[in-house]
């Protein structure tokens, strides 16, 4: 099935996380809302799920929303808070466009970022101290871990500026790409909203976990039959929930086994490349980054062109995001951070994760070295 | 042979694509995003991009996509803009098939290791007894597109493949029907992509460029009406001019873009003596010697326009004057002008008519 470098838009699904949805996909299909004997044996299965979230977030039960995924988690927490609320939204440049189309449709302030990729600190502080009464910031979303350069945000200075200068505002962070790598236990306590998308953990795509902090009320974005305390509506998807919080506990237990593992295939992975092929950038440098993100620029050829290589030799990488059509776009990220369009025309995301072997690198190094002689011939 | 195939979304580029697996070659679909501002026309949609997809699915082939929307809107877009505040009419289609399928996507076809790009256009490239490349019409008569890519030469023509040159629009359609393509019954893509049919090429330059108002007179100068843009004004053109009906038609005779001032008259005076037509492209550029000592040629002006006789004189590599057998109408400066050989057969040359032809009659 080739060499698979592209963890980072989905990861395989944990093997544990397979064994224990498939009863929830065959017998037993109760709709946990019922009121017999059987929904309520789905129904504990939820409820135990919820728990083992809870444990691994280091939040309450009750603060844990199952959604359909990041990007609802994301919208709901920018367009619940506005719609609540009223005021302003405040996001960096860098965001998934998740974030950063919604804080866009509701009119609200993009902040600068640094060279690396994260919030600009200053500009944050600039930007929220020139919020007045009459518009106030209410929300304000900074992601923790970027999902293209896989750069980590300092959440803990992000907190102390916005708890000190908008402190009636929500903070949401969006950790999708934070999940795999960082102990998510040290980043909930410091906001009052958090996204994931289990696909990128180990759990089935389609399911989402949005912690929203007791006493922080976000609008919700669907009505219906008030399932998960009237915050979202709609049938539990039972299956896809036991199945993520089974990944979600499985990704905390290996973590920090893993985070050394990945890193050292990573470096390998890049220090290769380097060793054989001339024009290389290391986007952000290896101590401001997850384990899982190798993201690298090479001089003098487009990524479209080198993609298409690396497909025919069995490697699946990716470079900025695609658009509906499913051509390249530029990456807005790059272009936020001041990549020069010389280096980002250039630029390769390899993302790896629980299932990346050493065979793999080989393979990877092997292609990439090729393929970019290749095309700088 | 390893081939690329450009897939619009269309039946002719889907059935293209057919052709070239069931030759048995090696094909990957690619579909280029060109446009990414709004429009409801033309190809490179995302609907049109689904189809693309969905035909490379069905036929068992790759595809992929490739966003060259900065090279469309340097090559393509600007110089279209840029084009009408000059007094020029141009030819989007042409210049996207000169800089994007026959430049851009064959050069990173090379890169990639291609032998061959294909497109679905109605044409041939044929090989002659010497060994020269033809860009010859295609098989339908009605269909023929060898005038919107006559800018190939030898080099991109020994690198060109035109899959459905051979079949008649009928044809493609009944092929498509056979394989189950979900492109079968597609219209043809009739307009400009990039300019939507709500807002038309109006409201496209008025977003872009200011409008100039300009003054419409008579050839004795005298004042006969008024325009509001005169960035939409084409000579041949006879409705909008703000002139009273009555008399004899009434054309544009003359835009003087200098002078904000159109020139209005009879049809008479349309018609041209000469033509000189710059920035050209030979086939095949032993062509220059030959038409020297014999210049007979016709000439075709657009896309489904009669190929018309006429001679030619060179002027030099590229540039020509044509005179015409019997004087024809004046041709906008912009339009690409192609010759063909006597026998209307294949392609020998082509390029951009210039503004100074010579009238007929200068009294």
């Amino acid at each position: 099935m080739g060499t698979y470098l592209d963890h980072a838009a989905s990861t395989p699904m944990r093997a544990e996380a397979i064994e224990a949805m498939t009863p929830y996909l065959d017998h037993m299909y109760a709709n946990p809302s019922g009121s017999h004997r059987f929904a309520r044996e789905a129904r504990k299965a939820l409820d135990e799920a919820r728990d083992l979230v809870a444990e691994t977030l280091g939040c309450k039960p009750g603060e844990v929303v199952f959604t359909s995924g990041g990007t609802e988690g994301d919208n709901h927490a920018i367009l619940g808070a506005v719609r609540r609320l009223g005021g302003v939204a405040v996001c960096p440049a860098a965001e998934h466009h998740a974030v950063l189309h919604c804080v866009e449709h509701v009119n609200g302030v993009v902040v600068r970022v640094n060279n690396v990729g994260t919030v600009d600190l200053e500009d944050l502080q600039r930007v929220l101290e020139t919020a007045t009464e009459e518009q106030p910031i209410t929300v304000v979303s900074v992601m923790a871990v970027n999902n293209e350069v896989g750069s980590i945000t300092p959440m803990r200075d992000v907190a102390r500026i916005v708890r000190k200068y908008a402190p009636n505002a929500i903070l949401h962070t969006d950790a999708v790409q934070a999940a795999c790598w960082v102990d998510l236990r040290e980043i909930t306590p410091l906001v009052d909203a958090l996204s994931l998308s289990a696909h990128k953990f180990g759990g089935p795509k389609g399911v989402g976990v949005t912690v929203i902090k007791t006493g922080k009320n976000l609008e919700p974005l669907i009505f219906g039959g008030g399932q998960e305390r009237d915050r979202r509506s709609g049938t539990h998807n039972v299956s896809g929930i036991i199945a993520t919080a089974k990944a979600l506990e499985v990704t905390d237990k290996t973590r920090a086994e893993e985070s050394v593992r990945v890193t050292k295939l990573r470096d390998r992975l890049v220090d290769e490349i380097r060793a054989q092929v001339d024009g290389v950038l290391e986007t952000v440098p290896r101590e401001h980054r997850v384990p899982g993100v190798a993201h690298i620029c090479f001089s003098g050829l487009e990524n479209e062109a080198l993609l298409f290589l690396l497909d025919q030799a069995d490697v699946y990488a990716s470079a900025a995001s695609a658009c509906a059509s499913g051509a390249m776009e530029p990456s807005h990220v790059l272009e936020a951070m001041g990549v020069e369009r010389s280096w980002s025309n250039g630029a390769l995301r390899l993302s790896l994760g629980h299932t990346t072997t050493d065979a793999e690198i080989d393979l990877a190094v092997s292609a990439i070295v090729s393929a970019v002689n290749q095309l700088r011939r | 042979m390893k081939v690329l195939v450009a897939m619009s979304g269309g039946v002719d580029s889907s059935v293209a694509a057919a052709e070239l697996k069931a030759a048995g070659h090696e094909v990957v679909g690619v579909t280029m995003r060109l446009w990414g501002g709004e429009s409801d026309t033309g190809c490179c949609s995302v609907s049109d991009v689904d189809d693309a997809r969905r035909v490379a699915q069905q036929l068992n082939i790759d595809h992929l996509v490739f966003n060259f929307s900065d090279d469309f809107d340097k090559h393509v877009v600007a110089p279209y803009v840029q084009a009408h505040v000059d007094g020029i009419t141009p030819n989007p289609c042409i210049e996207c098939n000169r800089h994007l399928k026959f430049d851009r996507l064959s050069e990173r076809a090379r890169l990639l290791g291609f032998d061959a790009v294909a497109t679905g256009h109605h044409a041939r490239v044929e090989r002659d007894d010497e060994g020269t490349f033809r860009l010859t019409r295609g098989a339908d008569d009605a269909k023929d597109q060898s005038y919107v890519v006559h800018m190939l030469d030898q080099a991109e023509l020994a690198y060109t493949m035109f899959p459905v040159g051979h079949l008649t629009k009928a044809q493609v359609r009944e092929r498509a029907i056979e394989l189950g393509l979900r492109t079968a019954t597609k219209p043809d893509s009739q307009d400009v992509c990039f300019i939507s049919k709500s807002g038309g090429r109006e409201t496209f330059l008025g977003n872009r460029i200011p409008f100039r108002k300009a003054e419409v007179v008579n050839e004795d100068g005298t004042p006969a009406g008024k325009v509001e843009a005169l960035e939409l004004v084409t000579i041949g053109q006879r409705k909008g001019l703000g002139i009273p009906g009555g008399g004899p038609k009434q054309y544009v005779v003359e835009v003087d873009t200098p002078n904000a001032r159109v020139v209005i008259g009879e049809e008479a005076s349309l018609y041209r003596k000469s033509l000189v037509v710059n920035s050209i492209v030979w086939s095949d550029a032993a062509d220059i010697d030959r038409l020297r000592s014999q210049n007979d040629v016709l000439v075709q002006s657009s896309a489904h326009g009669a190929a018309i006789p006429a001679t030619v004189e060179i002027l030099g590599n590229q540039e020509i004057r044509v005179l015409w057998a019997k004087p024809q109408r004046a041709i906008a400066p912009g339009q690409s002008v192609v010759l063909y050989n006597t026998t209307n057969s294949y392609v020998l040359a082509g390029g951009i008519a210039c503004p100074d032809s010579e009238k007929v009659s200068l009294q």
